[in-house]
């Protein structure tokens, strides 16, 4: 009798200790597949717009997906909730995959609209889709303003204030 | 220690020390085999070899392939397609395998499903042969990212992507899985791991366990007939060969199995030597390039139907997207299979061809799979978009009928 509750606390001692040691390792594990600091660092993606020429299209990578920044020149007319007004002028800033099926859409600068050589989709400039399977307007990366420079990755209050609108 | 006699054999001396002759009887020359049984009994012993002949041929590319984004394209298409000796031979065993024991695992499991080999005890046998389904699917999956074309990146971009659909977690957890915010070296890294590791231990432990459980309920025959394994054993080593049920398998059942190898290697070898082109997608021969897109992503046939099923959603219900409805269909096409022990209510085991309802719906569930591998191939655009809704839901609609179908047949076959 004497011997079994020895035996039994053994168990149960050794069980909690077990216990322990594998919810921690588990934690470790998880640890270990997460995004490196280096990989999280490099989420964000700083653009000069200064240098930006009016309706030509310029292509950065953030997080690997390519970010269209448009420059609207006189004659474009910004549409509400999806252009941002950084300084004097008004810009698209949006993520340049197709919401049909990911092809990136061409910029079309004398049509002043985009157009997806996949499936046909076609944008509005300020990324609207007008026509074709695309069922919806093209997605639009968080970002931040800090003067002339655009932060991707970050939502600042004008990013904010778009995504109440939408 | 036990007492110890002067060995008077080589066999006797490992006898001694390992019970080698105990172990042959209870693995081969006692273990037995119904005689009523076909051709397609011969799948198992297919399979196994084919595994074999994907770890070897695994071996051989794993001493030349580099997993890192900017070494793999070329470590496969250049130093292993053009410098080793053979390298191209490896591969192409590699790549064809895998298409091809896909093809026998189907005919493996459809045969199960006709032959009702998953019912009355053979329930763990069904279960832990879906498990190798499921195992080997993940291993050709990550397997498929590691040359790093560009249909290898697409098909990881694009099934990693549907973790993103698992509602509050689903960002988070396709960022965790990649362990970058797009597909890219530490994704390709753990998955190599996956590939050469963790899944084939997997796999490994599930062929054992899937060999285990059939040691008990023991094989299914073409009659579906239960007969007791021991008394027809005992015929048999009486010597009353022609009287007895069963056969040994080793040196009899496998002298047949031999045969269906044989025939089945030879086709084998001549996909491989002269028409491995259809296991080589053209798309994967351009590196992977996150910043272009193929203008159609699809994935290897035998992931066509549920790729389909997955698809073939592209409206809303409710408050329910097109991207949730098909990430729910998927789901449960990839679970359902594991539950058909239960689904099917008839207690008969009988071939599907003498089950009045059963049979019917074997031939249409067959027919819907082909529906859906088809049209997995083809752009989901236009008609095609509805054809692959039709056959997806149908699909659904002939699981949640399987049930009641059965039950059905039951009540008939008692009535009679």
């Amino acid at each position: 009798m004497i011997n079994e509750s020895r035996r039994g606390f053994v168990g149960k001692a050794f069980g909690a200790v077990a216990a322990v040691g594998g919810v921690a390792s588990l934690l470790a594990m998880k640890k270990t597949w997460d995004p490196l600091p280096s990989v999280m660092s490099a989420g964000f993606t700083t653009v000069d717009v200064s240098g930006l020429e009016a309706n030509k299209l310029e292509i950065v990578v953030w997080r690997g997906k390519p970010i269209f920044l448009l420059k609207y020149s006189a004659d474009m007319k910004p549409t509400d909730g999806r252009s941002v007004k950084i300084g004097e002028d008004y810009f698209s800033v949006m993520i340049g995959l197709c919401t049909h099926l990911g092809c990136i859409p061409a910029y079309q600068n004398e049509k002043k609209d985009f157009k997806c050589a996949c499936h046909g989709g076609e944008f509005t400039l300020a990324g609207v889709n007008k026509f074709g399977p695309p069922p919806r307007p093209l997605d639009i990366p968080p970002f931040k303003l800090d003067g002339v420079t655009l932060v991707l990755g970050e939502e600042g209050p004008e990013y904010k204030a778009m995504m109440a609108k939408a | 220690m036990a007492e110890f006699k002067q060995a008077d054999s080589v066999l006797e001396w490992f006898d001694q020390r390992l019970g080698v002759v105990k172990f042959a009887k209870v693995m081969m020359t006692e273990y037995w085999i119904p005689k009523n049984i076909n051709f397609l009994w011969a799948m198992g012993v297919l399979l196994s070899v084919m595994f074999a002949i994907l770890l070897v041929s695994g071996i051989f590319l794993l001493m030349y392939y580099k997993p890192d984004v900017n070494m793999a394209f070329d470590s496969v298409n250049y130093t292993i397609m053009q410098e080793v000796g053979y390298g191209w031979l490896f591969r192409h065993i590699h790549a064809v395998g895998a298409s091809v024991i896909f093809l026998i695992i189907y005919i493996h499991m459809f045969t199960g499903i006709y032959y009702g080999s998953y019912k009355k005890g053979r329930e763990m046998i069904w279960i832990s042969g879906m498990i190798l389904f499921m195992l080997f699917s993940a291993e050709g999956f990550s397997g498929y990212m590691l040359p790093w074309g560009q249909m290898s990146y697409w098909a990881a971009y694009v099934i990693t992507e549907i973790f993103g659909g698992i509602p509050l977690i689903g960002g988070d957890l396709v960022v965790w899985i990649r362990g970058n915010f797009y597909v890219a070296d530490s994704t390709l890294t753990r998955f190599f791991m996956l590939h050469v590791l963790l899944i084939p231990l997997g796999i490994i432990g599930a062929i054992v366990l899937h060999f285990y459980a059939l040691r008990f309920p023991h094989v299914n025959n073409v009659d579906g007939e239960f007969f007791d394994f021991d008394k027809e054993a005992e015929k048999y080593m009486a010597g009353k060969h022609k009287e007895s049920k069963v056969v040994p398998f080793w040196p009899v059942f496998l002298a047949k199995d031999f045969f269906v190898l044989g025939v089945f290697l030879v086709f084998f070898f001549y996909l491989v030597f002269f028409h491995y082109g259809f296991a080589m997608d053209p798309i994967n021969f351009d590196k992977a390039d996150g910043l272009k897109t193929p203008a159609h992503i699809y994935p290897e046939w035998y992931f066509l139907w549920s790729y389909e099923v997955l698809r073939g959603w592209f409206f809303p219900v409710g408050p329910l997207s097109g991207k949730d409805l098909g990430l729910l269909a998927f789901g449960f096409a990839n679970a359902i299979f594991l539950v058909m022990p239960w689904l099917d209510r008839s207690p008969t085991v009988k071939p599907a061809n003498q089950r009045p309802y059963f049979g019917i719906w074997f031939w249409l569930m067959i027919a819907d799979l082909m529906v859906l591998t088809l049209f997995g191939k083809l752009p989901p655009t236009g008609p095609n978009a509805w054809v692959g809704f039709g056959a997806s839901l149908t699909f659904l609609i002939l699981f949640i009928a399987l049930p009641f179908v059965t039950m059905a047949e039951a009540k008939k076959a008692k009535g009679k």
